[in-house]
């Protein structure tokens, strides 16, 4: 317990970020269809999300830093709007091969 | 003090049925069975959750809110496994026809 | 107190590592559906990450955009006549292992370096104090509000702008097959479902001056009573049947948004300046118009950008 007590929060949730981004990186770099590419760019994006909000996490009794939130916030609804139109686009090229 | 008991008492209660619907969504043969254990332990699970918390609610506002949560998670769950064993059923019926 | 601690501890450890498994098993999995599953669920994952990291703004946008919003993209994208597609990596195993374990070391020089950065972050770029110090002045009481709507309202025109240049794009592209079919059992669902999804919308528009919530949640509630709508067999899903008013709705938010600035601009007072007194009601003005454009443009980014009736 007072092992486990002493991990900060922040470095732990920076560290996770971080390694959400190297996986996304790895599916984003090697898959080959484009809808896993795109989820696997969705996994990256939120490893940076996670690494800003980490880094605007001031522990349990300060407030956060308002800035990097509203970074992520507006991160958050251009990743999804950049997704729709990567999908639609995919399948509008998979409608065009199939006939 | 009796109020404070009687919310863990019920979120232990609660506890205990998400677990054993777990167990259920792990070690059930097939797919009907774990959206029986998931749905049923669930929603009693959560109900007891959400019973327990109102005791700790400190205005109106808040215990309306948690009921309405309780509510709109009962209708998904209920709703999304209807989904699944109406789209498995099908399944079968059209795998059967084949066979 | 210490007991507390370390149940804190054990929980972030918890919650990390389901976090990073579903991210891998996401990105990792052969089957297409699985993958989609699995991410749906990192993004609830995420949603609580968020909310353990006192991020309730992001924790409400990630359940509803990137989880909700996002798996329905996702699932929409899955062919009705195929039962399961694999994709799996294409190249010799020694190569993916290869980039496996150059992605790591990319990543453990990005954190090594942020990490030794990080505890003179509080000194240098923290901006949280000055946020705090011109609350006051900014027309709402909730930060977060704050800082997207009036101290750095001009990103959040152009993220309004981003999601309208994706929306046209996907209008430009023309009919897609819909890929989903439509059940009974949502008709019923979304009789109730549909206004309490609306007056949520309200509420949470209404709350984010003060609290948690705001025009992209908001929005996005918008847009799942959109998707439930057309799930349940409604072709237009709620939306105008006239084109001139889908369009209007559309350009809405960003529009009004460039208005207000231009007009604050022209009335000497500098672009998106709001003057203190009326702060309050221009940010209420764009919030809202903001969040119709933004539910409409996630609900025909799921139907593929143009309103059709369904192919008998």
């Amino acid at each position: 317990m007072a092992g486990l007590s002493a991990i900060n929060p922040q470095f732990l949730y920076v560290c996770a970020g971080i390694f959400l981004f190297a996986i996304g990186l790895w599916g984003t770099w090697l898959h080959a269809h484009y809808v896993r590419k795109i989820i696997s760019l969705n996994v990256m994006g939120a490893g940076v999300f996670l690494t800003l909000i980490a880094v605007a996490y001031r522990g349990e009794n300060l407030p956060p830093d308002p800035v990097p939130h509203a970074l992520v916030l507006t991160g958050i609804v251009v990743a999804v709007s950049a997704t729709a139109l990567a999908l639609v686009i995919i399948r509008r090229l998979e409608d065009a091969t199939d006939v | 003090m009796i109020l404070d008991a009687l919310s863990v008492l019920l979120l232990l209660l609660g506890l205990f049925f998400f677990v054993s619907g777990l167990l259920g969504l792990w070690r059930f043969p097939n797919t009907f069975a774990r959206l029986h254990a998931l749905t049923k332990a669930d929603n009693l699970g959560l109900g007891l959750v959400m019973t327990g918390l109102l005791f700790q609610v400190p205005d109106v506002l808040w215990a309306i809110k948690f009921v309405l949560v309780w509510l709109l998670a009962l209708v998904a769950s209920a709703v999304n496994a209807h989904l699944i064993a109406v789209f498995l059923h099908r399944q079968q019926e059209r795998h059967d026809e084949s066979a | 107190m210490n007991l507390l601690d370390g149940l804190w501890g054990v929980l972030d450890l918890l919650l990390v590592a389901v976090l990073l498994l579903l991210a891998m098993a996401a990105v990792l999995s052969s089957d297409r559906r699985r993958s989609m599953m699995l991410f749906i669920v990192f993004g609830l994952v995420l949603a609580l990450v968020w909310a353990r990291l006192h991020a309730p703004d992001i924790a409400l946008a990630e359940a509803a955009i990137g989880a909700g919003l996002g798996g329905a993209l996702l699932m929409a994208t899955l062919r009705r006549d195929t039962h399961q597609q694999t994709d799996r990596f294409p190249q010799h195993p020694a190569l993916v292992w290869g980039a496996g374990v150059l992605v790591m070391v990319l990543g453990t020089a990005i954190a090594w370096g942020l990490l030794s950065i990080l505890p003179t972050v509080e000194q240098t770029w923290r901006k949280g104090a000055a946020v705090d110090a011109q609350l006051a002045f900014s027309g709402v009481s909730h930060p977060v509000t704050a800082v997207l709507l009036n101290f750095r309202a001009w990103d959040t025109l152009l993220e309004l702008a981003v999601l309208l240049a994706a929306i046209l794009g996907i209008r430009a592209l023309g009919y897609v097959r819909s890929t989903y079919v439509t059940e009974a059992a949502f008709s019923q669902l979304a009789v109730w479902l549909v206004p309490l999804l609306i007056l949520m919308a309200g509420y949470i528009l209404w709350a984010g001056a003060h609290s948690p919530g705001g025009a992209f949640q908001a929005g996005a509630l918008l847009a799942g009573a959109g998707i439930l709508l057309r799930l349940a067999g409604y072709s237009y899903a709620g939306l105008p049947t006239a084109r001139w008013l889908v369009r209007l709705g559309l350009v809405a938010g960003t529009g009004v948004f460039l208005l207000v600035g231009l007009g604050l601009l022209g009335w000497g007072q500098g672009f998106l300046h709001y003057p203190v007194a009326y702060a309050k009601w221009w940010i209420l003005l764009i919030e809202m118009l903001a969040t119709v454009s933004i539910g409409m443009t996630l609900t025909l980014a799921f139907m593929g950008g143009i309103p059709q009736k369904e192919a008998a």
